[in-house]
């Protein structure tokens, strides 16, 4: 069963400085490893800052472009991973040990049929 | 002649126990429990007139399995997708298989797995091992029956949906999961114990199936002391129920209960399980609560409680599983043991507390036993101010007038 990991968190508590972000990589690099080694990993990617966000709605014909982010939150959404687990458990055991679930929240979803 | 109510116990006993191997042979919750519920009504209409069979729990085992074939077949002629025959020799069974395996400990874990929500776990448990009716859960939790139907069928679809195991879990998973499992059977429990308001019955009800279940759980997972602990706690608990309430519905403190209306037989019963538990040498907090009710169920009369012994118990509880109630009810018992000073003082140490009733009014009770009049009054209006609980509140009210 195919699950996306969404992973939100706080840009303010995220790595900032060149240095910061140097020392948080090899967390990342050594996560990459495992879910690959496992077999489990079908994709991933880190997403820009919310800062370069940009919503689209069409209204009545209309495309309506508005700066920033769907919805104002707290946590913000900064990228995802979608690996192949047996059940929901195995899923859980992967997202606790994504690195920024220590200062952040991951949201397991499974992708629906039609995309499996 | 048989009668709806010996019905209606034979499917209470069966239910958890069919249902469980169903969804283990079939692997789809929603379609078991589907099936199932067509048997069930089968069973009412045949057995009414024939009488029990002489092993029901087959006997609806095999009906569920026929219907559930139904269902498939009717699907797959639908859609056209044919994956019926992945049930290999469904049809080739016996009539009656006597033996079903006990797959009720999967169950159990599925219904109280964390990715459900609390309120969904409690509802899903009774109404899948405890047979209980979408009306009666709804029923003794207050909430409209559509609300509780919703309720069910959400949960069903994300067990599926999201992959929910159908499983024990796996040795490094279990500590916290069982955890989670007896702290669900204890609020199925307290919902029972605690709450005056609502249906009498209801709440009888819902303290019985816990133990119940209970009893389920240490016959499935004998070698778990904290299993035995927490049916030791919820019988013990249980014994003293009927005298919990005087003849108007007033709440009756454990210090003026009438002892002999406690039942004995729950007493022993709870006393032996908690012996075993006990014998398995791995304590924990539903062991030392158990053993904290013993002792008070031992006393004859309040005076002889081993006040002492509680005391050193609610230390070890507080090791175990720190929170404000156990700190409490802690230097209560330490009042009782070494003196009201002494545990006027303990409680006055707790933090966070301000807003706990329990914590106004243990101190109004100490005050007003120290002869302290003004203190205790200002203490038993705080706690009548913070208190939920119409029973609670009303016997605070009758304390606070003794003391004006």
């Amino acid at each position: 069963m195919k699950y996306m990991l969404l992973l939100y968190s706080n840009e303010s508590e995220i790595p900032q400085t060149p240095e910061e972000q140097q020392a948080a990589a090899p967390a990342w690099y050594a996560f990459m490893q495992e879910v690959q080694a496992a077999g489990v990993w079908v994709s991933n990617h880190g997403l820009s800052p919310v800062a370069t966000a940009t919503t689209v709605r069409v209204r009545e014909g209309k495309t309506l472009t508005t700066d920033g982010p769907f919805a104002e939150t707290h946590e913000q959404l900064g990228g995802y991973y979608v690996l192949d687990c047996p059940d929901l458990d195995e899923a859980i055991r992967w997202a606790a040990k994504i690195p920024s679930v220590t200062y952040g929240s991951i949201e397991i979803r499974p992708l629906n049929h039609w995309s499996q | 002649m048989i009668t709806k109510t010996q019905i209606e116990t034979t499917f209470r006993e069966e239910h958890g126990r069919v249902l469980a191997a169903l969804i283990s042979q079939l692997g789809d919750f929603a379609l078991a429990e589907d099936a199932l519920q067509d048997a069930l009504v089968n069973a009412l209409e045949r057995w009414e007139v024939t009488g029990v069979p002489r092993n029901p729990g087959a006997w609806l085992m095999t009906a569920a399995k026929r219907r559930a074939i139904d269902h498939l077949r009717r699907a797959a002629t639908w859609e056209r997708k044919v994956p019926l025959l992945d049930l290999p020799d469904m049809e080739d069974e016996p009539e009656m298989d006597d033996a079903i395996a006990d797959e009720r400990l999967k169950l159990m874990f599925t219904c109280c797995h964390p990715a459900l929500a609390l309120d969904t776990q409690i509802a899903l448990t009774l109404h899948t091992l405890g047979g209980l009716s979408t009306p009666e859960v709804a029923r003794a939790f207050l909430v409209p029956v559509p609300t509780m139907a919703q309720r069910l069928a959400r949960a069903r679809k994300k067990i599926r949906e999201a992959g929910i195991p159908y499983r024990v879990p796996p040795a490094d998973l279990l500590p916290e999961r069982l955890e989670a499992l007896l702290a669900v059977l204890y609020l199925i429990f307290n919902e029972g114990y605690c709450t005056t308001g609502g249906d009498t019955l209801t709440r009888r009800e819902l303290c019985g199936e816990a133990i119940r279940l209970g009893r389920v759980l240490v016959a499935l997972m004998p070698q778990n002391a904290e299993v035995h602990g927490l049916l030791a706690l919820m019988l013990l608990h249980d014994s003293r129920r009927e005298a919990r309430l005087n003849a108007a519905g007033e709440l009756v403190l454990l210090e003026a209960q009438d002892r002999s209306r406690w039942e004995h037989g729950k007493i022993q019963e709870g006393i032996a399980v908690l012996d075993t538990a006990l014998s398995l040498y791995d304590p924990g907090p539903y062991q030392v609560q158990a053993a904290i009710s013993a002792l008070h169920a031992e006393a004859t009369t309040p005076e002889m409680t081993d006040w002492a012994q509680i005391a050193a118990l609610y230390d070890t509880l507080l090791k175990l599983s720190p929170s404000r109630v156990v700190a409490v009810n802690r230097a209560v018992a330490v009042a009782m043991a070494q003196g009201w000073d002494v545990g006027l003082a303990l409680l006055h140490q707790i933090e966070d507390v301000e807003d706990y009733y329990p914590y106004h009014a243990a101190r109004a009770d100490l005050w007003r036993r120290m002869n302290d009049r003004v203190a205790a009054a200002e203490a038993y209006q705080a706690a009548i101010h913070l208190c939920g609980n119409s029973a609670e509140r009303a016997y605070l009210q009758k304390r606070l007038k003794e003391m004006l």
